[in-house]
């Protein structure tokens, strides 16, 4: 049985159609991908995953449970078997990067002190940033945000964790053993792994399974290589990163050339 | 016109709402101070920053307004003879007015927007999210404590400002225009009444705390996530809050001492 499943998703932002019959399963243990172009809804589908979103139509069970059917205290405690990790790193900026990890550790668990420092150091290590344990949040770079995130979103060991594009603002050093991280912490805990982005070349790398997602719906899924052999046109501009094709670059709306003819704005 | 009618509507169905939101927000809050007594250091912290930090604010104004009203206080009384009654004068109008007014006013400026725009923050830059996303619930782990420390310092600095002014009152009374000094303070002492004035007094600056407090925290964890909304939410909660406590001080007022 698959650790989420994702039923006839429907959700809208105003008029605007982020998912129009979505379905997801995402197995237990494996590395799940989901891609897609900028703004199709990847951050909204984590956000209704979490329970942070409701969607106008259709369900998300997480681990047999229907996320949107929980109360406020179920979900709370299946919340804290799922990790998260924000686009923007979501790091408390009042307080600096050893805090920041233990706090999910100091919430919910009555750890000794020396247990929680114990803790802490391994998982900032384990991202490199072992000695950047007294620096505030605000004194990081995105890309080390990230990882502390990373950190802080394993404190736990959760079930699974969700990451929204951990490979932007990363150099190639610290992408390779980022990549190294998620498969390795997918291995040694026995996660489950839902990974966001349109880095095509380290998602595939470690995904066992890709979902590409455009306009709504789910457009292709497979695994990597199935993806590669596609023969679908759309998924081979997305893959290889071709301008042309059927993706559009531009967000929806009337056409250039109309515009520039009709000065007067009434989009 | 039709627009017209149609934006008055959208903006008078807008304000329902938000109003409706308001209140969740406070039955929320208000579920969430329970659990603090188990964790009252966080309550702590927030008495600092939101409390202590005030004092010196407090402190300066109350001592001018008590300058002030002495000095009001004695040309108006002077003309009756009555100059020896300028503490009684000074002490009521600081301990059913003045006092919880113009701090919580003071309170709504200093503290009041320093809190919209910490949740603001906050919220715009995913904190909290992430700690809804970490299993923590923002509303009982940042919201909460800054409620209850903002309905507990309220009475405390207004109480400060109180005699602070009274001593201001007094050094300008007795100082610098020579009323009596037994006079001052024997009269004052008579004619203050504990229940009368006093809890009256400390009512109001207890109501006008969770006014405010609520005020500041839910325009900033209402505020739209951008440096502009946040801007604005800051605003409002200055605005809205000088309305509140100068209208609900009328109604309490009348309450009180409108017999
Ligand atoms: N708070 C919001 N209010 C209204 N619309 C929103 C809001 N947040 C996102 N959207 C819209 O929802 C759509 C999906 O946003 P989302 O952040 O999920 O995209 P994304 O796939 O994560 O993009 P990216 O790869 O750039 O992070 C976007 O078109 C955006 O305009
Ligand atoms: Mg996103």
């Amino acid at each position: 049985m698959p650790l989420i499943k994702i039923r006839d998703l429907h959700f809208n932002r105003g008029d605007r159609v982020i998912f129009d019959g979505v379905n997801i399963d995402i197995q237990r243990g494996k590395v799940t991908a989901i891609m897609g172009p900028s703004g199709t809804g990847k951050t909204t589908l984590l956000k209704l995953i979490g329970g942070q979103l409701r969607p106008d139509k259709g369900t998300i069970e997480v681990d047999g449970q229907d996320v949107h059917k929980l109360s406020h205290s179920e979900l709370y405690e299946l919340r804290k078997r799922m990790g998260m990790l924000f686009q923007s790193g979501a790091l408390l900026t009042d307080i600096d990067v050893f805090d920041n990890v233990a706090f999910p550790l100091r919430e919910h668990t009555n750890l000794p002190e020396s247990m929680i420092r114990d803790l802490v150091l391994m998982k900032l290590q384990a991202v490199g940033l072992r000695n950047a344990r007294r620096l505030s949040p605000n004194e990081l770079s995105g890309g080390m945000a990230r990882r502390v995130a990373l950190a802080r979103a394993v404190a736990l060991e959760p079930m699974m964790i969700m990451y929204d594009e951990p490979f932007t603002g990363q150099d190639p050093i610290s992408m390779g053993t980022l990549v190294n991280l998620i498969h390795r912490i997918n291995d040694a805990m026995k996660l489950t792994s839902i990974v966001v982005s349109h880095d095509v070349a380290e998602t595939a790398e470690i995904a066992d399974y890709i979902y590409l997602m455009s306009g709504g719906k789910i457009i292709e899924h497979g695994s990597p290589v199935q993806l590669k052999d596609s023969g679908s046109q759309w998924v081979q501009q997305f893959m290889q990163g071709l301008p042309d094709g059927p993706v559009p670059f531009h967000y929806a709306g009337p056409d250039f050339a109309e515009d520039l003819l009709n000065p007067e704005d009434n989009a | 016109m039709i627009n017209y009618i149609r934006s008055l509507g959208r903006w008078g169905l807008g304000s329902f709402e938000r109003l409706g939101r308001a209140h969740i927000f406070l039955v929320a809050m208000l579920a969430g101070v329970p659990g603090l007594f188990l964790r009252f250091s966080l309550v702590i912290q927030q008495l600092f920053s939101i409390g202590v930090l005030s004092v010196m604010l407090i402190l300066i104004s109350g001592l001018f307004v008590g300058m002030v009203l002495g000095l009001q206080g004695y040309n108006t009384l002077v003309d009756f003879g009555a100059e020896e009654s300028l503490g009684v004068m000074v002490s009521l109008s600081l301990v059913r007015e003045l006092g919880p007014v113009v701090s919580a006013l003071l309170f709504a400026g200093r503290a009041g927007s320093a809190l919209t725009a910490e949740i603001g923050l906050m919220k715009s830059t995913e904190q909290l999210s992430g700690m809804e996303m970490m299993a923590v619930d923002p509303i009982k782990r940042i919201i909460a404590p800054r409620f209850l420390a903002g309905i507990i310092s309220m009475p405390l600095l207004a109480a400060i400002f109180s005699a602070v002014g009274v001593l201001g009152g007094f050094l300008v009374g007795h100082g610098l225009l020579g009323v009596d000094d037994g006079a001052f303070w024997s009269q004052m002492q008579a004619k203050t009444d504990l229940f009368e004035d006093i809890f009256n007094g400390v009512i109001k600056s207890v109501v006008f705390g969770l006014v405010v407090t609520w005020i500041a925290l839910f325009e900033g964890y209402d505020a739209m996530p951008t440096s502009e909304g946040v801007g604005r939410a800051t605003t409002r909660t200055v605005v809205h809050s000088a309305f509140a406590i100068l209208g609900l001080d009328f109604v309490l007022t009348a309450l009180m001492f409108g017999d």
